[in-house]
């Protein structure tokens, strides 16, 4: 499970690098006599409308998606987890307060947050991306304070500083190893949850502009031949659910390989 | 006790107004006097007197302090400003908007509580390894599921191939069937999730053993002892699906074409409409926060360990 | 007909065997201990009796014979019958061995309701019964309080209220006292064999604590490694054992071997390593203080092992961790020879040069990430001690003084025993060459035999090392072994104090007292 999880990650990521080792086809040119043709050997996914390989935007898309995640998570990580760390390590009046701004942000959720900051950025792939980060920051804030809290009280901190350790040494040799491996667990589990967002609002129409061949968007633009052309929404689906089942599988076996 | 009803109660209230004035200097402050000009636009079709109106409202030209205490005292009256889509009171659009909405996030939550429930009570009685495995797999997968896509899917399904729903028309009933079931499978994933690692936890305390030396079957133990016990973290999750659900709405909405706050939030959206925007926001926040005190009161009543805490 | 009979027993987990070829029998109203260390599948065994291993155990072979059925062959459902009505149970560690959100009452209830014993009002009558039976005083409201709400000890009983209801043929007692303090788990002991003697209960007790065994058994079965090795009438095994391995358990537990106290030299003027004085601490709890220590006061000399004895909230601990300055006194001083009194900036990393502490759990004092040799290495590296071909020779010579063989050093933690954690524990410890050490229940959650070792090594580092040792313990068997002189304390305060000899032949308090009463006799 593990090891198709790894491959299914690893496979998209190609995708985005080298698409066209995947794929000959044009994703934005279309040959208009082989419309909304179902999958075959010759079109993986089929074709759409306008005759453009179905197959060919999806593995084209996937930079947007991937880059899209990548930046949410990198804004939450760094955001929230230098938050947590700084509330977790120090404590008192600071911890209180970061804690209680990670309440409010959780208190709205993230789809209502990620549209309040694009009313205000506007659309826009990179801004819906920031958006979706910023969104996950209390998350990442909560539990690497937790993780911090948690690692402090152990005996083994209380006896680093017991064999003479500073507090900046023991932070770096003891606490931040030890706390990190749940964030980072985190941080794979919000990867998955990123795609999902981003297509989510790739979808709403926030995303990318057409014909950017932005996954959301492709299964926002086959809504339209339901009746006739089902693999237009199913396939790009299906590609969805397996990397974001993916990230999650990962996301757990590093949670279980650090605690 | 009290005091620990009062600090919780306070503590709501704080992350309430901390959420209104966040979302208030977001979408007011920083947008400032535009918002005003907006309304002045011919296309809305607004008397001077009700421009004159707004404007009092907005305290437009007063220092923004000001605007905001209005808009804050507007809000603590119910009174959520006027759109700038419309030009009609925000509260009217909010009222037309929320039955729909609630309807469907009250049936969704529901039926995402039953899901959850039972997968995690069939994980935790099967002493079956690969049924166990495949049970607790389905939250995983409900999880990565986009909800839009499945929305999509369960109509392909649904109306086209088994056509089972129409597509249009049929009763309010009917149409609420598929909205209901998209908005509940995600929900119902990390219920299930935290249900089952509950369950799961609760069955290697040393408690559990003893409770079977008495003689108690398999089902009394996990229905008398572990479900109590595992219901604790579960609840908490569940509460903190209620934001979810109307985001979730939006999304559902957008859909199957229904008219609620997530459509309004949509449109709120792609028209810019900020006054609109703050009041859902503050209104998520507060369902959010009101079910959270709700369940952090309710625990001291379901663990009496906490009772001595608190 | 016996009672029980076990024939060639074998259970393995996930096809690793974990006993075999057990075989014993139970005669009716008889007390049968099987003793053995962490490992030895005596737990195993007296589950596997009532059907309760886990779920990756199975029964590969052997019968269990509960007069004429032989429960091996039952079912699921058939189990549940006897479970409780003929077989009780009484667990490990009341502390969690009741459902938390349910009441005391109802839990014992419970048997009673399972097997369908009298409606709901014959039934809370009955629990009553029971409660006043093993000595809970005002049965009534205990019977409407949470787990929560009683001491541990309340707790047992209460387990003990539950294993006996249905006046069983046979209760398994797994460990009953090993999570209670000495005091309480004599009275629980005789609450048992009270018990026992009313209702005829045969009673097997498991227990790693050889001295319970010898005091309280009529027969002993020894078990190591999964199998038997010598069983026999307890006098006979304890005054004549065949196995070696026996030998080797009767000489390592503390409570069987008598030793010599350890001599105090007369007085002299030297100067004392540890000087406490009127030391106090205060915690709030809600509003009220609380002092968890109260006006202590001791001496310890150079060289020498002085204990603090106590019970669980005697406050021995909250002492110990003001001693080497983990905890902020609320008033009242200690001095360390060479380190001053006073803590201020500046002297707090130095002070640590003088006293280490050495933690109850080696698990949790070892960062599970680091390194054998990066443990040993770290105080080093602190305080910038040599180059690192030094470091490196320094942490050799350290692995060799608490006898630990290099290859470990690549190891981590949790790929180590947890006497071998232990001695890592101590290596760090002495790496900067500390003179006084602190051991915070440093054995107690060691097997005997590894006890033993771990003890012999630290009598020899205080020879070679001269170190001066303050000893926590709650086991006076072990504080009767290890250390010169004694403070016996209680609810924050210093009942006794005076050589290790003098308080163990001679006590004069009457907590003392009360403390040796609950040991066995030898050690007395």
């Amino acid at each position: 499970m593990k090891a198709l999880s790894w491959l299914t990650i690893a496979l998209v990521v190609l995708w985005a690098v080298v698409p066209a080792l995947f794929t000959g086809y044009d994703p934005l040119a279309g040959v208009p006599a082989e419309k909304l043709r179902p999958p075959s050997t010759e079109h993986l996914f089929g074709t759409d409308a306008v005759g453009r390989d179905l197959f060919a935007r999806v593995v084209h898309g996937s930079v947007h998606s991937l880059s899209g995640a990548f930046v949410a998570v990198a804004v939450g990580l760094l955001a929230g987890t230098l938050l947590g760390l700084l509330a977790g390590s120090t404590g008192g009046l600071l911890d209180d307060a970061v804690m209680r701004v990670a309440d409010v942000l959780l208190s709205v959720p993230g789809l209502l947050l990620a549209l309040t900051v694009i009313i205000l950025l506007g659309p826009g792939t990179v801004n819906v991306a920031v958006a979706v980060g910023i969104g996950s920051v209390a998350a990442f804030a909560r539990l690497s304070r937790s993780e911090v809290v948690r690692v402090r009280r152990s005996d083994y901190v209380e006896a680093a500083f017991g064999s003479g350790g500073r507090f900046p040494a023991v932070l770096w040799r003891h606490v931040l190893p030890n706390s990190l491996g749940p964030v980072i667990a985190l941080a794979a589990l919000q990867f998955g949850v990123a795609i999902l967002a981003i297509s989510t609002l790739g979808f709403l129409g926030y995303g990318a502009e057409p014909p950017t061949p932005e996954w959301g968007l492709l299964i926002s633009e086959g809504r339209n031949y339901l009746a006739t052309s089902w693999w237009l929404t199913t396939l790009p689906g299906v590609v969805v659910v397996a990397v974001v089942l993916a990230a999650s599988r990962i996301s757990r076996s590093i949670g279980r390989n650090t605690t | 006790m009290t005091r620990y009803v009062l600090l919780r109660v306070g503590q709501a209230a704080l992350v309430l107004w901390a959420a209104f004035t966040a979302g208030y200097v977001l979408l007011q402050l920083l947008p400032g006097d535009s918002i005003l000009i907006k309304f002045q636009n011919p296309e809305l079709g607004l008397s001077p007197q009700q421009i004159a109106e707004i404007r009092a409202y907005y305290g437009g030209g007063d220092p923004p302090i000001i605007g905001y205490l209005h808009t804050l005292l507007g809000f603590l009256r119910g009174g959520f400003g006027y759109s700038i889509d419309t030009g009609t009171p925000v509260v009217e659009r909010l009222a037309e908007a929320l039955p729909e909405t609630a309807k469907l996030a009250t049936a969704g939550f529901a039926l995402a509580v039953l899901i959850a429930v039972v997968l995690a009570f069939a994980a935790g009685y099967s002493r079956t390894s690969w049924l166990r495995g495949a049970l607790l797999a389905v939250p995983s997968l409900f999880v990565s599921v986009p909800a839009f896509w499945l929305g999509i899917l369960l109509i392909q399904v649904f109306s086209f191939r088994l056509g089972l729903v129409p597509v249009i028309g049929g009763s309010p009933t009917q149409q609420l069937l598929l909205p209901v079931l998209t908005l509940a499978v995600p929900i119902s994933a990390p219920i299930a999730q935290v249900l089952a690692r509950g369950i799961d936890q609760v069955y290697t305390q040393p408690f559990v053993p003893v409770v079977a030396a008495k003689g108690a079957s398999r089902w009394w133990i996990l229905w008398r002892h572990v479900a109590r016990n595992a219901m604790l973290p579960a609840l908490t999750v569940a509460g903190m699906t209620f934001g979810e659900l109307i985001a979730g709405s939006v999304v559902t909405e957008t859909v199957f074409g229904r008219n609620g706050i997530g459509r309004l939030t949509e449109q709120a959206v792609n028209a810019q409409d900020t006054p609109v925007m703050l009041a859902v926001v503050v209104l998520a926040s507060t369902v959010f926060v009101l079910v959270n005190l709700g369940v952090d009161l309710l625990f001291p009543v379901l663990d009496p360990r906490l009772k001595a805490a608190a | 007909m016996s009672l029980l009979d076990v024939r060639d027993l074998a259970v393995s987990y996930d096809a690793r065997p974990a006993v075999q070829g057990i075989s014993f029998t139970v005669e009716p109203g008889e007390v049968v201990a099987v003793v053995g260390e962490s490992g030895s599948g005596k737990t195993t065994t007296a589950h596997s009796i009532i059907g309760l291993l886990p779920p990756n155990a199975t029964l590969d072979g052997g019968r269990i014979l509960l007069g004429d059925s032989d429960l091996a062959t039952w079912s699921t459902r058939r189990m549940e019958s006897i479970r409780g009505a003929q077989i009780g149970l009484i667990p490990q560690d009341p502390s969690n061995s009741l459902n938390p959100v349910k009441t005391v009452g109802a839990q014992i209830g419970e048997v009673l309701r399972i097997h369908k014993r009298g409606d709901r009002r014959t039934i809370s009558r009955r629990v009553v019964d029971l409660l006043t039976r093993v000595g809970l005083p005002d049965p009534e409201t205990r019977a409407r309080q949470y787990p929560h709400e009683l001491s541990g000890g309340m707790r047992q009983r209460v387990l003990i209220a539950i294993a006996i209801a249905l006046e069983p043929r046979l209760v398994i007692a797994d460990e009953p006292t090993s999570a209670l303090d000495v005091t309480v788990q004599r009275r629980i002991l005789d609450l048992i064999d009270d018990l026992r003697a009313e209702f005829g209960t045969a009673v097997l007790l498991v227990t790693h604590d050889l001295g319970i065994a010898a005091n309280r058994s009529d027969r002993l079965i020894v078990m190591k490694d999964g199998r038997i090795e010598e069983q026999g009438p307890s006098g006979q095994v304890l005054s004549d054992p065949q196995a070696a391995y026996t030998g080797q358990l009767l000489r390592d537990a503390p409570a069987l071997s008598v030793r010599e106290f350890r001599a105090v030299e007369e007085p002299t003027e030297v100067e004392p390593a540890i000087v406490v004085r009127d030391l106090v601490k205060e915690f709030r709890v809600g509003r009220r203080p609380f002092r968890a220590v109260d006006g202590v006061s001791f001496e310890v000399r150079p060289g020498t092992t002085h204990a603090l004895v106590g019970e669980s909230g005697s406050g021995k601990t909250t002492t110990a961790r003001m001693v080497v300055r983990f905890a902020e006194p609320t008033s009242g001083t200690v001095t360390i020879a060479g380190a001053g009194t006073v803590a201020g900036k500046g002297t707090e990393r130095d002070f640590r040069r003088h006293v280490q502490l050495v933690y109850q759990n080696p698990y949790g004092s070892l960062d599970p990430r680091q390194s054998i040799a990066a443990i040993v290495e770290e105080p080093l590296r602190n305080f910038r001690r040599g180059d690192r071909a030094a470091r490196r020779r320094r942490v050799r010579d350290l692995m060799e003084r608490v006898a630990l063989p290099e290859s470990l050093l690549d190891r981590r933690p949790r790929e180590l025993s947890g006497g071998q954690r232990q001695r890592v524990a101590i290596a760090r410890a002495l790496a900067v060459d500390p003179g006084v050490v602190v051991l915070d229940e440093a054995v107690s959650a060691l097997d005997v035999t590894v006890q033993a070792q771990i003890l012999d090594l630290l009598e020899e580092l205080q020879r070679d090392l001269g170190l001066t040792y303050l000893f926590i313990s709650h086991d006076l068997a072990v504080v009767r072994q290890i250390s010169h002189t004694v403070s016996v304390m209680n609810k924050g305060r210093i009942v006794e104090f005076g050589t290790t000899q003098r308080v163990f032949t001679d006590p004069r308090h009457d907590y003392t007292r009360e403390l040796l009463a609950a040991i066995p006799e030898p050690v007395r």
